[in-house]
């Protein structure tokens, strides 16, 4: 076993694939950034709301005023310096932790495809992805055709990660036998050409979609890897995601997805686009001489390899610890974030605060449009520790304008996947006594049915 | 670039291949379902979204405007007789104007789009408790733009309320403010300007509407921001909520602010005429939510039905029209002045509140999910 392991990871593999997936990561992580800021999502999201969500135990994360711009124009140059291949080691750590801090100022906002993002960079600060074709090669006057497979095998482990626990997250009762969420997602696609007013309409066509689905994450972390199934597998990732960027709005992820899939590929098709992109530079009179090359050594490798063991461990074991709450995981979202589960849930809520007055026995309702985004208040009115992180803000906010003593209570509601409406948080608890911890939140309404599977 | 250009190249081309299979595998479902056609109906998008537009732009929201414009010329023209003698008599034909043209104006505000939305409106018109510092210093300085945002307090049908019955004690004594008393012609030109304003924004998003809008308004079908559904929509909603529970009901009870706050009421000056208005809004609420045409009363197509074309929503309907009745019949035991209300018994004002409440959950959270209509303009990214 240790001598397979050790054999592993002496193997060799060219370093062109992990250069390609080096430039266009970096490129586009560069176009996500720009895009993020001209929509202006950086004053909407991060600037204009007067409370942000945090994540327990990142408190301290919060935009930092106009200083907020100039961590997303470090995120965007570092991405840029990543994708060239420039000063990769310090770009790719900036990158990192100035990716990693906007996503933390706001829990609003949380996607998994930006954890995965965080994810992959992290990974990245350790692999060698500017060993070949970086302008790193150049200052240096050295590059390395050949670098250890385990590096590159580590990044299409983490996406076929992504994938598999995506489709695993699938195998419920409400996504396989009640073909919900789509269900209500895609009949309401009415407006699309062609397809919209007949086919999205089908219920059929509502399981159809789940189940391929639910398939398609499941195996195509195989097919990619198998040489025989890998460009079929290719059209698939790129049709499967080109169709949900029509139907959803997801942004960026399916394109990045898509390049990120290309990592699968044999070295002969990244040596192609590397030479498509000398050829291009060539126009401009960009042809860098040739520069020696050496042997790739790891002065570190059994620490690096030990450490990936851990986090890949960490991975796999993340998005079970919703065993350790009582369920119904969908209903108190507790492990429910970190788990690579998209787009299964229809969630809505309505959350009313009510600040009371034990003394004089008096209380009021509390507008949240006072204080929070229509953003940040459809996704508090469904999650349990936004509830909570809500209501502790707003006792801080009554107190100091001389409100003592205070409690606070919250009448809400949730629909789930097409279920009419239940009470979600026990009306009776006054949540400025309760807390955010890893326990369980004693104080969310059992949910009156039953979801079955992982 | 040119990796863009080869990565492109390579998606075309597989695209290409996807198509086609995914075109076959088109073919082969839609045959496979024809042929169970007879057996299992074939769910087709029957609910016709447009002609929903068309009864609520046709049915609904122009015969409203309509309506409102012509009570609101009959109360310019109650104003220019008042103006030209102010006596008891015409003050209570100016009154019985006003009343009627509020009255219709309930019917009217739950639609913020269009020119309405872009001209703030709303706001022009319905904005109280009605500033009376903000009043009294425009007729002294007769330096007033009022369509400005810092007058939106001092105009519309609350200033109004204010100007016929809040001015002095006694009719009497309101009379005398506009005959004998300083700055009568002042508070006379206040009071023309202010009821003119009204006419004139109001007829001109009457015409607007008549003028393309609707055409505009009834072809954006689009399940997006701006499609003219989800925008009637959030508008009902908000209304139902802010301008309808909250503005009439909960602020005047206290239920935002430690203390109850009776002089918030719609209408407060003409004690005795809120809860009129009040009825009349959840009759305006329930007939746009029925699709039930403001003039004829026919029934038409609104969201009730579109709810009951969505499988496992047909209950949802019976259950808003209830706790639609619910609230009505509790206003009915309200008293005429919701502020005497608020001060003599308010618990029932708040039991009010709290059943009017229980709809907005029905309407925001289950309504919303069935028809899938996104929360006003939430557009970021989702996974």
């Amino acid at each position: 076993m240790l001598k397979h392991l050790k054999s592993y990871c002496n193997q060799q593999v060219s370093a062109a694939p992990l250069a390609v997936f080096r430039i266009g990561f970096g490129l586009m992580m560069l176009i996500s950034i720009i895009r993020f800021w001209s929509y202006g999502w950086i004053e909407k999201l991060y600037l204009d709301p007067k409370f942000h969500f945090s994540y327990f135990g990142f408190e301290w994360v919060k935009p930092i005023g106009d200083w907020t711009y100039l961590v997303f124009i470090i995120c965007g140059l570092s991405a840029l310096f990543v994708a060239l291949g420039l000063k990769y080691r310090l770009a790719i750590i900036l990158f990192f932790l100035s990716f990693t801090y906007i996503e933390l100022m706001d829990k609003t906002t949380y996607l998994n495809h930006y954890y995965f993002i965080s994810l992959v960079s992290f990974l990245m600060i350790v692999l060698p992805a500017n060993a070949y074709y970086s302008i790193d090669n150049l200052i240096n006057k050295k590059q390395y055709l050949n670098i250890p497979k385990w590096t590159v095998d580590s990044i299409k482990l983490l996406l076929g990660l992504v994938y598999f626990y995506a489709g695993l997250a699938k195998l419920n009762s409400d996504w396989l036998f009640k073909a919900m969420p789509l269900k209500i997602w895609l009949p309401s696609k009415y407006d699309l050409p062609f397809i919209g007013e007949n086919l999205m309409q089908q219920e059929w066509f509502h399981f159809a979609m789940s189940w391929s689905g639910m398939l398609y994450d499941l195996f195509i972390p195989f097919l990619l890897l198998y040489k025989r199934t890998r460009t079929y597998a290719f059209v698939l990732v790129v049709f499967f995601h080109v169709f949900t960027r029509v139907l959803f709005p997801i942004g960026m992820f399916p394109y990045i997805m898509i390049i990120g899939s290309l990592v699968f590929f044999d070295p002969k098709v990244h040596h192609k686009i590397i030479r498509s992109i000398q050829k291009f530079l060539k126009l401009f009179s960009i042809s860098p001489k040739p520069v020696a090359t050496a042997t790739f050594n790891y002065a570190n490798q059994k620490l690096i390899v030990s450490g990936l063991v851990v986090f890949f461990v960490i991975q796999l074991l993340m998005p079970f610890r919703y065993v350790l709450y009582p369920s119904e995981l969908f209903w108190r979202e507790e492990g429910y974030r970190f788990s690579w589960r998209v787009m299964l849930m229809e969630k809505r809520g309505y959350a009313n605060f009510k600040v009371v007055n034990p003394d004089k026995n008096t209380y009021f309702y509390v507008d949240n449009t006072d204080f929070l985004s229509s953003f940040q208040e459809k996704q508090m009115s469904t999650q349990p520790d936004f509830i909570l992180e809500y209501a502790h803000f707003l006792g801080e906010q009554f107190k100091a304008q001389g409100h003592e003593p205070i409690e606070i209570y919250v009448e809400s509601y949730v629909a789930l996947n097409g279920r009419r409406s239940q009470p979600y948080i026990d009306p009776d608890v006054d949540l400025l006594k309760q807390y955010e911890s890893f326990q369980p939140k004693s104080w969310i309404l059992p949910f009156k049915d039953e979801i079955k599977g992982l | 670039m040119p990796f863009c250009f080869y990565i492109c190249k390579i998606i075309i081309n597989m695209m290409k291949k996807t198509i086609l299979a995914v075109v076959s595998l088109l073919m082969i479902g839609a045959c496979s379902s024809d042929d169970s056609s007879d057996t299992d109906a074939i769910q087709n998008d029957d609910f016709d979204r447009s002609a929903m537009l068309v009864n609520w732009a046709d049915n609904i929201i122009i015969p409203a405007y309509e309506d409102l414009t012509a009570k609101l010329e009959t109360l310019v023209a109650q104003k220019e007789v008042f103006i030209a003698e102010p006596n008891a008599a015409n003050l209570e034909s100016l009154r019985t104007a006003w009343k009627e043209a509020y009255k219709v104006w309930q019917h009217v505000e739950m639609f913020n789009v269009g020119m309405a939305e872009n001209t703030n409106y709303i706001f022009q018109m319905n904005v109280y408790p009605t500033n009376i510092q903000d009043i009294q210093n425009n007729i002294q300085s007769q330096d007033y733009d009022l369509s400005s945002v810092n007058n939106n307090d001092a105009v519309g049908f609350p200033a109004l309320d204010y100007m016929l019955y809040g001015m002095a004690e006694s009719d009497a004594e309101i009379i005398e403010v506009y005959t004998s008393a300083a700055d009568s012609g002042k508070r006379k030109t206040y009071l023309s300007d202010l009821t003119d304003q009204m006419n004139t924004l109001t007829l001109a998003i009457l015409e607007d509407w008549k003028n393309g809008y609707r055409d505009t308004f009834i072809a954006n079908t689009d399940n997006t921001a701006t499609g003219s559904i989800n925008l009637v929509v959030n508008d009902f909603i908000y209304y139902y909520e802010k301008g309808f529970r909250a503005n009439k009901f909960g602020i005047p009870a206290g239920v935002f602010s430690p203390n109850p706050l009776p002089d918030r009421v719609e209408a407060y000056y003409s004690s005795g005429f809120s809860k009129v208005l009040a009825l009349e809004a959840i009759d305006a609420i329930q007939n746009f939510f029925n699709g039930r045409a403001y003039t004829s009363g026919n029934n038409g197509k609104s969201l009730d039905d579109y709810l009951n074309s969505i499988k496992e929503s047909e209950e949802l309907s019976s259950m808003i029209n209830s706790q639609y009745d619910a609230a009505r019949s509790k206003i009915s035991t309200l008293k005429d002045c919701f502020a005497e209300q608020v001060e003599t018994n308010n618990v029932t004002m708040t039991e009010t509140y709290d059943i009017i409440q229980l709809a907005v959950v029905l309407l925001k959270v289950d309504m919303l999910q069935a028809l899938d209509i996104s929360v006003d303009f939430v557009d970021a990214d989702g996974d």
